[in-house]
């Protein structure tokens, strides 16, 4: 771990002016950050804490839930109102980590976490996502938590949240306070950023802008179901999961939002696989279209062709426990 | 960078280099080695110690962002003599070697007080009402403490039984 | 004076007349209240003032190493030094190698090896300026690939005897399957650690270590100084597993930085390096054979293994080890080859040999049950060998049918249908599996010393407690043959200068060292038999009472107010070669296979075992459910990937290799078959440290295959295996 500059901001501006710096980085539970700064894997010159701003509030508002940035995981996922009317988002964020890391683990970090490629944690291979420009090691290499879909050439990485998904499924708003000018609001396709040729740059924050809340409107949905396939039974990150929300009226699906884990750089959400389902009738037909969908463009390395198999049948599965 | 933290009701000043976690702070500078490194990653939760009265992994957390933080460590779980929880351990066998096992002794602290809160988990059926000390809400709740002696069986004894008294 | 002992032939049984009570008790771990309270301390605790902090540099490649910018290193705030030298080791020795590993480190012999330790006044600039440390690393690269080279046959485990090829040809039911295993990692909680310090010639290392003994000439030896001259300290031991066995580098280069530093240096692996520079368990390539006639009964058996390791390494994982004496079979062939590749240096690594080849073995016993349509349970009865199948000499005992009988009765095994894909609960198929256990017995020497005084007693050798129960068993014994409670025995544990015991491993520290101390405290029996005039088989000694005949005195009167120090010294003898010597169990598992997923879940796990003498029934059920457990992580979730470009481990901590944690374990039953084994030594007790792992996960496999079909012979069985599987 490199040598950094600590200082505590004591509230949102005073945060935004400090990590405007070049080197600075905000950190919040720092399950994530720390473990990173260790490997030198990254290596900021400035941490700016951000965990006395009062960011940690969940408030109703404008017909929805407005969670704090440094709201805890476990705080959000025992919070009444979570578990009352978004289920699926508490049972996302239970299935993730173990109790000590959800007490730590901040909403914002959660959204900002990195990714598991092996070979991005490791300093001594190559990765453009890590040194833009010196390639990737994962490609040829050895793959079982990677992408299929939304990759590129440069990169495979995978973002490993559970939250972020059940966050995706239900039309999460992700609120910004840059340094300089007005709050922004980011849904949550247009906050993350796809790889490309630039798999360096995961969300569209700039230096200073902060992260302050997470805008969860009024669930459209009241079936909710997340589902994590994992190779333990706890404690480990997801091979595939899902994230449903629907709603039926009349035997028909009247609205469905599906996001999925383990699958893409990005919580996943695939618009086509919701306008499929909304208005029809489910059957196992039905479900089977959705992933063709899904999958239709999907890239598999040779370690992650299972994830085919596997996601079309944990999409089948979450969606016949969620339409019966 | 100076801080203070109050340590098992102690307090203690420090003056640190920020790069120290609150693990090494409690092992090598304040000569706590109850705590234990068994990664240093957050990924086998030896180093649980209970902050403001939650469990979390010291290794990950910077000691200076602690300030004015309430530590309690295994060597504060014993109160002059060891608690209910502490003796289940050694009555059921809960550990082998012992390295996990002050990990797991803080983490069963934090975990029954958030089963008495009424947190849920990954595993209980409902996310309204009450979790028992069922052996899945045990085994779920603890996976975040890894024993490779595997003494799995003898540490939920130990919390069940603790639990159940108290 | 010393009581000494070569186990040539049977022991009495003395244990069960004693008086005391103690042995065989469940009896709680005297040192358990210090580590409920963070009391106990390991090897990087209780640092000595002025200590310094010192950090590995793992070489990411193969190659010859320079240090580019070593100088600017030095130059960094805090460091103290930067060490590169040639006593430094490749890896770790191997288990009772006694003398150093291969040393150097100018060339990096594998991905991920220790090439230099740098020195700082703290440890966060120790680390910051190892990961700055920029290395150069040139020529050419070893192979990586165990399939890809030519192998080397390793002649002491070839078997052959008859026509395999005729006895499969001529067989009623045969099986032909290639399985594969990964390699493996111990993952100790505590990592390895050093702390050193001179004083004149002299160096002390407090250190995490199995085998002191042979660590204090393994160290002595890679330093160029005289064992005398070497102290080894290691209390308490946060798990080993193997790992552990042998001198490791942070030792060797705490020690060489101490000198050169004049302070202490405190060396800790990272939980990375742990992966890579003490030593894995091979892969393995097992091809699997077995010819049975009409009414199962082996008439060939064939288990010809490929496994690797570096170039001069000594040691090669034994996987056909249980294979010799497991099963009749008159046609066989046992052979093993082994690839000289640049993985990191394979060891041994909980029950080395049997974890692997009786787990494969015994899933290819249940793929033959299959073939011929017999129960499992009564495939293995009706193959238990009245004699050593290959040394033609008898067994000291044989426990695998009355083991299987009693684990088969409190499973509730024959309740089962034998139908594939029967039971089916929602998603999830539920099927039950099981195996046989087998895992050879050693006695290795070792001598204690024993104290006797008004006080009560002391116990004393170097042995360890790597947490396997030897502060309890021996403070039994002692106390049992002494007749003392057990809060007036003490055992001092870890210490080169205390009698050297038989360390750690192989199983057999318990009835190696156990046997010593009983020896040690048999001496004691002599002289207070002594005192009193009569013999020491007449003897009763109780709660410090001595009686003899009519006349009872309390001890503290015999002694006088003097010491007694007994020394016992026990040597493996003829009984090793006279009998086979084993121990035996049976494993039961119930697993749940989700239909949609491909995830397994062990839904409870029942072990039934014989080892000789329980010498303390709690800490062994503890070693049990140990070695249960990790037979569920070898049959689902554990296994190193090493990279197919650079040999480096790509899952190189415990997010990524994934050990079982809590909700990985279901209820687990563990019984005990009790038996006496005369031909043990003098306490007729054996290990029991590895037994539990040897079969365990083949129970698991056996049950996902009746569970749903699916026969996973490439372990471990994760989602993505068994889903394409359940999808063929």
């Amino acid at each position: 771990m490199r040598p950094f500059d600590y200082t505590r901001a004591e509230n949102v501006s005073d945060a935004c002016a400090a990590a405007f710096a070049p080197e600075a980085q905000f950190i919040a539970g720092g399950t994530n950050l720390v473990d990173l700064m260790k490997l030198e894997v990254m290596a900021p010159g400035e941490l700016v804490d951000i965990n006395r701003l009062g960011l940690d509030r969940i408030e109703e508002s404008d017909g929805g839930l407005r969670v704090g940035a440094t709201v805890t995981n476990s705080d959000l996922a025992a919070d009444a109102r979570i578990r009352q009317d978004y289920p699926v988002l508490s049972r996302a964020l239970l299935a993730g980590a173990s109790g000590q890391l959800r007490n730590k683990a901040t909403t914002g970090g959660n959204l900002l976490q990195r990714t598991r490629c092996p070979y991005f944690y490791d300093t001594d291979s190559a990765c453009n996502k890590r040194s833009p420009g010196a390639g990737c090691a994962a490609i040829g290499g050895e793959t079982r938590n990677h992408a299929i879909l939304g990759t590129s050439e440069h990169c495979i990485a995978l973002h490993p949240s559970d939250m972020a998904v059940a966050m995706r499924a239900l039309d999460a708003r992700i609120e910004v306070q840059p340094q300089d000018g007005p709050a922004k609001a980011y849904e949550m396709d247009r906050f993350y950023c796809l790889p490309g040729d630039t798999p360096h740059i995961e969300t569209v924050l700039e230096p200073g802008d902060l992260i302050t809340s997470v805008w969860l409107p009024a669930p459209k949905g009241t079936r909710q179901v997340y589902r994590k396939v994992r190779d333990r039974a706890s404690y480990a990150f997801a091979l595939v999961s899902v994230a449903a929300v629907i709603e039926m009226e009349e035997g028909r699906i009247s609205h469905a939002s599906v996001a999925f884990g383990g699958l893409a750089p990005m919580p996943w959400r695939d618009v086509e696989v919701d306008a499929l389902l909304a208005g029809a009738e489910p059957s196992a037909d039905l479900f089977d279209e959705a992933a063709d969908i899904l999958l239709q463009g999907a890239q598999p390395q040779e370690g992650t062709e299972f994830k085919l198999p596997l996601a079309r049948r944990a999409l089948r599965a979450v969606l016949e426990e969620a339409t019966l | 960078m100076t801080l203070t933290l109050t340590v098992n009701g102690t307090e203690r000043q420090l003056e640190l280099d920020p790069r120290v976690t609150l693990l090494d702070a409690l092992r090598v500078h304040l000569d706590l080695t109850g705590s234990k490194k068994g990664c240093d990653h957050g990924q086998c939760g030896a180093c649980t110690v209970l902050v403001n009265g939650r469990r979390i992994n010291s290794c990950l957390s910077l000691a200076v962002m602690h300030d004015g933080d309430e530590i309690t460590t295994v060597e504060g779980l014993a109160n002059g003599k060891p608690g209910e929880l502490q003796q289940a351990f050694v009555e059921h066998d809960g550990f082998q070697c012992g390295y996990c096992t002050p990990g797991q002794l803080c983490s069963a602290t934090g975990m029954l007080q958030e089963l008495a809160e009424g947190w849920p988990s990954h595993v209980s059926e409902t996310l309204e009402g009450e979790y028992g000390l069922t052996e899945a809400e045990i085994s779920e709740r603890m996976s975040g403490n890894i024993c490779r002696c595997s003494c799995y069986p003898g540490i939920n004894a130990a919390i069940r039984q603790a639990g159940e008294r108290a | 004076m010393s009581l000494d002992m070569k186990v040539d032939g049977k022991s009495k049984n003395r244990a069960d007349d004693l008086a005391q009570g103690i042995l065989g008790t469940p009896m709680d771990r005297p040192e358990g209240l210090l580590k409920v309270t963070g009391e106990a301390l390991y090897a990087a605790e209780d640092l000595p003032g002025n200590c310094t902090f010192g950090m590995l540099v793992s070489a990411p490649a193969q190659g010859d190493v320079t240090l580019s910018n070593e100088a600017e290193i030095r130059d960094m705030p805090g460091v103290l030094a930067v060490i590169h030298d040639p006593r430094m080791v490749r890896n770790a020795a191997q288990g009772t190698m006694d003398e150093a590993p291969v040393q150097g480190v100018d060339h990096a012999a594998y991905a991920g090896q220790a090439v230099a330790l740098v020195v700082a006044e703290s440890f966060e600039a120790a680390r910051h300026a190892a990961q700055s440390v920029k290395l150069g690393l040139s020529g050419e690269e070893g192979p990586i690939d165990p399939q890809a080279v030519e192998t080397e046959e390793s002649e002491g485990n070839r078997f052959v005897r008859g026509d395999l090829d005729k006895a499969m040809a001529s067989a009623a039911h045969t099986v032909d399957a290639v399985y594969t295993t990964p390699s493996m990692t111990s993952a100790p909680m505590e990592p390895h650690a050093a702390v050193a310090w001179w004083d004149g010639d002299k160096v002390t290392v407090r250190a995490s270590l199995q085998m002191l003994k042979y660590n204090r000439n393994e160290l002595a030896d890679c330093l160029g100084i005289d064992s005398e001259n070497v102290r080894l300290l290691s209390p308490y031991v946060g798990g080993g597993f193997g790992s552990k066995l042998g001198i490791s580098p942070e030792a060797v280069a705490a020690a060489i930085a101490a000198r050169e530093l004049g302070r202490p240096v405190r060396v800790v692996l990272h939980r990375r390096q742990m992966f890579e520079v003490v030593t894995r368990r091979s892969e393995t390539r097992q091809h699997i054979r077995l010819a049975a006639d009409g009414d199962g009964r082996l008439t060939g058996l064939g288990h010809e293994v490929l496994v690797s390791n570096l170039p001069d390494e000594p040691f090669s994982e034994p996987v056909t080890q249980g294979t010799h004496f497991a099963y009749p079979a008159e046609n066989r062939l046992i052979r093993k080859e082994v690839a000289r590749i640049h993985r990191p240096a394979a060891g041994s690594v909980r029950a080395p040999g049997e974890a692997v080849g009786v787990t494969t073995f015994e899933a290819a016993m249940d793929e033959l049950a299959c073939a011929a349509g017999m129960d499992p349970v009564e495939l293995r009865l009706r193959n238990i060998p009245e004699k050593d199948p290959e040394q033609g000499i008898p067994f000291s005992s044989h426990m695998l049918e009355p083991t299987l009988r009693e684990g088969a009765e409190r499973f509730g095994w024959f309740d089962r249908d034998p139908e594939l894909r029967a039971r089916r609960e929602g998603e999830w198929w539920i099927g039950t599996g099981m195996a046989a256990a087998f895992r050879v017995n050693i006695l290795s020497e070792a001598q204690a010393r024993v104290r006797l005084t008004a006080g009560g007693a002391v116990v004393e050798t170097d042995q360890t407690d790597i947490g396997t129960g030897t502060y309890a068993i021996l403070t039994q014994i002692a106390g049992e043959l002494l007749g003392l409670p057990a809060d007036k025995v003490e055992t001092r544990l870890g210490d080169t200068d205390l009698p050297p015991g038989s360390g750690s491993g192989g199983s057999w520290g318990a009835a190696s060292t156990g046997s010593a101390v009983w020896l040690a405290a048999m001496e004691l029996r002599q002289r207070i038999a002594d005192a009193m005039g009569c013999d020491e088989a007449e003897l009763t000694l109780k709660d410090g009472q001595a009686t003899c005949g009519n006349v009872t005195q309390p001890l503290e009167e015999i002694l006088g107010g003097e010491s007694l120090v007994g020394h016992g010294h026990v040597k493996p003898g003829d009984a090793l070669e006279e009998v086979m010597q084993s121990t035996y169990g049976a494993h039961f598992a119930e697993v749940a296979v989700n239909d949609v997923t491909g995830e397994t879940r062990v839904r409870r796990m029942l072990g039934c075992f014989a080892a000789g003498r329980i010498l303390n029934e709690k800490t062994a059920r503890s070693q049990c459910h140990g070695g249960m457990i990790w037979g569920i992580g070898m049959a689902l979730t554990e296994g190193v990937t090493h990279d197919r470009r650079t040999g480096r481990m790509v899952n190189r901590d415990l997010a990524e290799y994934h050990v079982p944690v809590n909700a990985d374990v279901p209820p687990l039953e563990v019984h005990f078959v009790e038996e006496r084994d005369p031909w043990a030594g003098p306490m007729q007790a054996k290990g029991i440290g590895e037994l539990g792992i040897c079969g365990a996960g083949a129970a698991v496999l056996n049950a996902i295959h009746h569970a749903c079909g699916v026969r996973i012979r490439d372990l471990p069985a994760t989602p993505d295996k068994v889903l394409a599987g359940l999808l063929q």
